[in-house]
């Protein structure tokens, strides 16, 4: 069970829509006649050059009405978001197997993907460069390696008392959103294009649908009304169904509807970079570090994609909760010939987090100590602590309430009793061994590339007072339309049922950026606050004049306006300020401030403010099979002062199960010619029912408040409490090293196979079982 | 053409499939406009697309959860469908299945929700309270579950509604083979018999579980498909003596409610066989016939010294099943000759079976492996051990067998056993393991059936869930 504080506990504004079914997702908008349908032609070849593309099969196949190679596009072939080149369809070379090479525009969804198969190609295959040591080996780096760097890192770890340095790998992720990338385009009068598209981010649909069309960006709308699910697969990876979309209806005249099929959305689009982190870490006896080098190897796939920023912030996190005197991160950008890597649910924070807490494990482990008591030495600063410290990036830690949220959570969860019983009840059980961590998160909010940190609000207030909301944010399952909409509710004093929530569109709010970075409500909620109160504002000073009274001697509180000795209600007011001729109409602009931040150098203020979080589980393993189950799992996150808890503790929990799905069971396969053999739920193991912990209990801190000035003090949630989940991976590692002589060195996913295998390494089954002791 | 005669939602529908191959999910969303039901793997692992087959069974409604993107339009002949559509009230009420999910929080992107639905609604309907077990075929990957377990425990707590518990299942008359000279379904099993002898070419789908793939994954049409899954006859269990005689055509649920209460370590892992959704619609015979090196009953009924009775018109012949694997893909079937049942002796005490694989439930085995030991005093008088997934078939592991066939039950002979299972079986590396874990796999499960037997001071010895 589960506990939250009451603040505004409203269910998701969809709840109804959802349970019924009525809810609407592209795929389920009313098809009008003619409506065409796609599918790509993909390489089945990793690396190599194109030879020759025989279509004549496909053109023959039933129901075929046009197919595309890159030479027939009407203008750019590029998806990319960043600068730099992303064919839309590959053009000389294919780059990895489930690159589109052609695109097939058919009666039926069936027809297409049909005919799509059917094409000859003549590919002369190069050897692809597929793992982390074939791109290391080629050198095929997408940038110079980065290096972040604070104080003399060779020497703090040299003159260390205590030195250790390991490594740890850990698995990609697939974002595996039960809606899957899907889009579909309206031809409009004078080149116009209407784009229903499920996208994190539409006006990037918007941008590179115009420059696929060779059109100004003002003949492009895309709509959004929800999405199935996005977690960062429909950051980037949602620009190449709606191009195609838009491409196909621009030369059709037709309407066109696309989705991948499950598998083919598996081999086309991005997932989480997998990652090696190398490490050498001097410490003292106390467990204290001194310093510490990082090598983070990340794998970036075939194109660039987001990688950049999401390796930068791999970087950024290489720290977490702890101070480092002295560091060293070198950053390695590798490309292979395989799926992008792209935006995934904490961008890279998630890999820098579990590199330092293997760290901080590994040193706990060799001191022989609890690691808690080694993580509680090496935290920040308390805020009250009189001494601030700073970031390895030079950013002052003002916010550090860790310490605080770990002994409350080390004293609810009675992690000091439970750690004791379970070192007892492996010394009795031969056959199961249980294991317990506790991990903390810190996690940086706001996007690191400085001028994405803008949002933009549109309210109309209609003549009956009832209001109309939009914003730039996407829904995506995470409840960012309600929140919002309380946020209006709230600052005009009406209640929520007044609030119309419309779905974003790059017609009603320009130039968004995407809903990421956990970003939503922060930045939207704010620009809608902004919005609201102009409305306000305007409606005070028609009262002051009205009054002829100065506006400061105009009050407005929970929905009336006091002035003099006169109280106004908001609708009276709304039709009076429409007959006088006041605008009911604003936008509302906002973008976060004290940011500066230079990625080269890595120094700055990169984050507006940190969210941070903790996490006690209980595993147990089989020793025999390497089987495993998650007995009990205790959270506390910090929210801030939560703009609706219930919203806010489904993230947790969801960020939570989904971040132990990536270091558990998630295993991306590729073969040894770049083909992904995990390409369907049937081999991709995301976690299901049964996987959730026996025991759940998660609470929002009760302390929570944002001390910079977010939307009621508030403080992200999406993305955070992913990390969560890395306690479960380090309590498996806990189990094994329960037997084990050496450090286990678990790498992720922690499968079965990857925990036997790690227990076998250094113990040989069968163990001395008769006497029930190892 | 004749048309296939169903019930959507109380609605009588009259469809026509001339491909053979359409299936509900395509129908709701393309020809019905029922666009509730979502699709999110179109391969039965994800159960968004979960909708209701509604039957009665001693005078009860039953609610059976299916995944319509699998499910072939003419395997619906004579059935009544709910979808999610059809779950709340007359005036709109919600389901309490619908409320609790609301009050619960039980959505987030909603993508999931429907199925989800479906399946705490059947859970609801039937009265059962496993709740991981009935969502173990639903994929969420928003909220982590624990709001939606929430949910479903609420809602069991309340009655059912008045509009589910008046559901008048359609009295179907008796079941009409409807099909024409290319797509048939046949009810008589002789009739069928003697048809398939002389079309022997023709798709044979049970529950379809694995046919349906072939069509919306690999885009393959069927040669004159026969569904199969409706022929009474096919569906019998029968007990004579020490042996059960289970009709090909039994589906994996009704298979684990007779076979349970004699082998209850074979019912566990019945349990993790799929989903409910899948359970509900695969066959015993479809799991043999498919000469699969990884289904997961055959290991287990080889173990068991089970025999495959094949038919060809009105012949018959018994084979050991071990027999019926010949090599990867080819199978001791002939032309004109199909799965009539399968005979499983019931008396082995020392049976037990394991399943591992990368997820508990709804995954492939990685390994499969079934043991028999029967002991005269401490002497090993009578063994069968089989796997799946540790060759190109279901196969015994003889030279293992052979070994301990005689000597005495202690660890050191188990310990020399395991080093034999090498002879035995080379296995191959693929994603869902590599071929040296399943042979340490194989091992251990070796010394884990000799643990379970030794009883070993009251250790627990494996994982128990909920
Ligand atoms: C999501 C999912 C999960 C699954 N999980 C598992 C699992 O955990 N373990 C496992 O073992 N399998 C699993 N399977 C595979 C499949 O469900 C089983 O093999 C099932 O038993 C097949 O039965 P069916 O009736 O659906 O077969 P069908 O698809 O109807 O037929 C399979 C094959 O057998 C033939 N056939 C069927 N019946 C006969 C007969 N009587 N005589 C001759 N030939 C016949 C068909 O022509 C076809 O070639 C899973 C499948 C899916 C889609
Ligand atoms: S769509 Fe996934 S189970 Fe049917
Ligand atoms: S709510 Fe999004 S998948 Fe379940």
């Amino acid at each position: 069970m589960t506990e939250y504080k009451a603040q505004s506990n409203i269910h998701h504004d969809s709840a109804r829509l959802h349970v019924t079914g009525e809810a609407q997702y592209v795929d389920d908008l009313v098809s009008t006649e003619g409506t065409l349908h796609l599918a790509f032609g993909l390489s089945k070849v990793a690396c190599g050059k194109i030879i020759s593309v025989d279509l004549e099969p496909v053109w023959q196949s039933q129901g075929v009405v046009k197919v595309l190679l890159c030479t027939h596009l009407p203008a750019a072939n590029d998806v990319s978001p960043s600068p730099y080149w992303e064919p839309l369809l590959a053009k000389d070379n294919v780059e990895y197997i489930g690159q589109p090479i052609f695109l097939v525009i058919a009666d039926t969804n069936l027809n297409a993907r049909k005919a799509a198969r059917k094409a000859i190609m003549e590919i002369e295959e190069i050897k692809p460069l597929l793992t982390i040591d074939d791109a290391l080996e080629a050198n095929s780096l997408f940038e110079d390696p980065l290096v972040y760097q604070n104080g003399d890192p060779e020497s703090a770890v040299d003159r260390s008392p205590k030195i250790l340095s390991g490594e740890i790998e850990m698995g990609g992720q697939e974002h595996f959103y039960l809606e899957g990338q899907v889009a579909m385009a309206i031809p409009q009068e004078n080149d116009g294009m209407l784009v229903y598209s499920s996208t994190q981010h539409p006006s990037e649909v918007q941008h590179k649908i115009a420059d696929s069309l060779g059109v100004p960006m003002n003949k492009v709308r895309v709509e959004v009304r929800r999405m199935g699910g996005g977690f960062g697969g429909k950051e980037s990876q949602a620009n190449s169904v709606a191009c195609a979309c838009a491409i196909a209806a621009n030369l059709t005249g037709r309407p066109c509807r696309f989705r991948y099929d499950r598998d083919d959305d598996f081999l086309i689009t991005g997932k989480r970079h997998d990652c090696r982190i190398a490490y050498r870490v001097g410490f003292d006896e106390a467990g204290k570090i001194n310093g510490v080098i990082i090598d983070q190897f990340v794998r970036c796939g075939w194109s660039l994609d987001l990688s950049l920023p999401v390796a930068d912030r791999a970087m950024l996190h290489s720290d977490n909760t702890y101070f480092l005197p002295a560091s060293k991160i070198t950053s390695y950008r590798l490309k292979t010939n395989t799926q992008s890597a792209t935006a995934f649910r904490g961008f890279g924070g998630p890999q820098g987090m579990v590199g330092i807490e293997r760290i901080l494990d590994h040193i706990a482990h060799e001191l022989g100590m609890d690691p808690l008591d080694v993580r509680r030495i090496n935290f920040y600063n308390p805020p009250n602590s009189g001494s601030l410290q700073r970031t390895h990036y030079g950013m002052e830690v003002e916010d550090c309430i860790i310490e605080e949220i770990v002994d409350e959570l080390v004293s609810t969860s009675d992690y000091r009793n439970r750690r004791q019983e379970i070192n007892e009840w492996n010394d009795k059980n031969p056959f199961l061994k249980k294991g317990i961590a506790l991990t903390p998160v810190k996690f940086g909010i706001s996007f690191t590339l400085t001028h994405l940190n803008q949002a933009g609000s549109l309210v109309h207030v209609y003549r009956d007072g009832s209001i109309h909301l939009n914003h730039g944010g996407t829904e995506m399952g995470q409840g960012l339309m309600i929140k919002i909409a309380q946020i209006a509710a709230n600052t005009f004093g009406q209640p929520i049922g007044s609030v119309r929530i419309t779905p974003a569109d790059t017609d009603k709010v320009p130039n968004t950026s995407a809903t990421a970075a956990s970003s939503g409500t922060d930045i939207n909620g704010m620009a809608t606050k902004i919005a609201c109160t102009k409305i306000i504002d305007r409606l005070i000073g028609f009262l002051a004049e009205r009054h002829q009274s100065h506006p400061d001697e105009v009050r407005f509180e929970q929905g009336e306006f006091k002035v003099q000795n006169e109280t106004y209600g908001f609708k009276e007011v709304i039709n009076d300020a429409y007959m006088n001729r006041i605008s009911l109409s604003a936008t509302g602009f906002y973008s976060t401030p004290k940011l500066h931040w230079d990625r080269k150098i890595g120094k700055g203020r990169p984050f507006f403010y940190f969210a941070y979080g903790a996490a006690v589980s209980e595993v147990m393993i089989d020793v025999l099979t390497g089987e495993n189950k998650l007995l009990r799992a205790d959270i506390i996150h910090d929210v801030g002062n939560s703009v609706n808890p219930a919203i806010d503790l489904g993230q947790v929990e969801g960020g939570f199960v989904q971040g132990y799905g990536w270091l558990t069971t998630e295993e991306l396969y590729w073969d040894s010619k770049g083909y992904l053999r995990t390409h369907a739920p049937s081999t991709y193991k995301i976690p299901a029912c049964r996987d959730r912990p026996m025991d759940l209990r998660v609470k929002l801190w009760e302390k929570g408040w944002n001390r910079e000035e977010t939307i009621f003090n508030s403080k992200a949630v999406g993305e955070p409490p992913l990390m969560l989940g890395i306690s479960v991976f380090l309590a498996l590692s806990n189990a094994i090293a329960s037997i084990t002589s050496d450090y286990p060195s678990l790498n992720a996913p922690a499968t079965p196979e990857r925990i036997l295998n790690t227990l076998t390494r250094n113990y040989q089954v069968p163990f001395d079982f008769k006497s029930g002791r190892n | 053409m004749s048309k296939i005669n169903f019930f959507i939602n109380d609605r009588q529908i009259a469809a026509e499939d001339p491909s053979g191959t359409t299936t509900l999910l395509e129908w709701l969303r393309e020809k019905a406009y029922l666009k509730g039901t979502k699709e999110g793997c179109n391969e039965g692992d994800c159960g968004a697309c979960t909708v209701i087959i509604e039957s009665i069974e001693d005078n009860r409604l039953i609610h059976s959860a299916v995944n319509s993107c699998i499910l072939f339009l003419h395997q619906l002949e004579n059935k009544s469908i709910r979808t999610i559509e059809g779950v709340s009230g007359p005036e709109g009420d919600l389901h309490p299945v619908q409320e609790a999910m609301i009050k619960f929080n039980g959505n987030q992107c909603g993508f999931c929700t429907p199925g989800i639905v479906m399946s705490l609604v059947s859970a609801h309907t039937n009265g059962t309270s496993d709740l991981d077990t009935i969502l173990a075929g639903n994929l969420c990957r928003c909220t982590g579950y624990d709001s939606i377990i929430n949910a479903g425990e609420e809602s069991l707590k309340k009655p059912r509604p008045d509009w589910i518990d008046n559901i008048e299942v359609p009295v179907h008359e008796v079941p009409q083979d409807t099909g024409n000279g290319t797509i048939r379904n046949p009810v008589c099993l002789d009739e069928f018999a003697d048809w398939y002898a002389v079309n022997p070419k023709a798709t044979l789908i049970a529950g379809g579980t694995d046919v349906g793939l072939w069509v919306t994954k690999d885009l393959k049409s069927l040669p004159s498909p026969c569904f199969i899954s409706d022929i009474p006859e096919l569906k019998k269990v029968k007990i004579s003596g020490n042996v059960m005689t289970v009709g090909a055509a039994t589906n994996l649920t009704k298979f684990d409610d007779v076979i349970s209460k004699y082998y209850p370590s074979l019912s566990v892992m019945i349990n993790r066989f799929g989903s409910v959704q899948i359970r509900n619609v695969a066959t015993v015979g479809g799991n043999i016939a498919n000469g699969s090196p990884i289904g997961d009953l055959p290991p287990a009924l080889i173990a068991l010294k089970s025999k495959l009775i094949l038919r060809r018109k009105d012949t018959r012949r018994k084979l050991p099943l071990e027999d019926f694997f010949l090599d990867y893909g080819v199978q001791d079937r002939q032309s004109g000759e199909f799965v009539e049942g399968v005979e499983i002796p019931l008396q082995h005490e020392w049976f037990r079976c394991y399943k591992i694989s990368k997820r508990r439930d709804q995954d492939i085995s990685a390994v499969c492996g079934s043991f028999l030991m029967e002991l005269n005093f401490q002497t090993i008088d009578d063994v069968r051990i089989a796997f799946g997934g540790l060759a190109a078939i279901p196969k015994r592991a003889s030279a293992t067998e052979a070994f301990l066939l005689g000597k005495t039950l202690n660890l050191e002979t188990i310990q020399m056993a395991m080093e034999l299972l090498e002879t035995d079986f080379k296995p191959i590396s693929d994603m869902r393991a590599s071929g040296a874990y399943r042979m340490q796999i194989a091992k251990n499960l070796l010394l884990k059936y000799y643990f379970g037997r030794q009883r070993m001071s009251g250790h627990q010895q494996s994982i128990s869930t909920r």
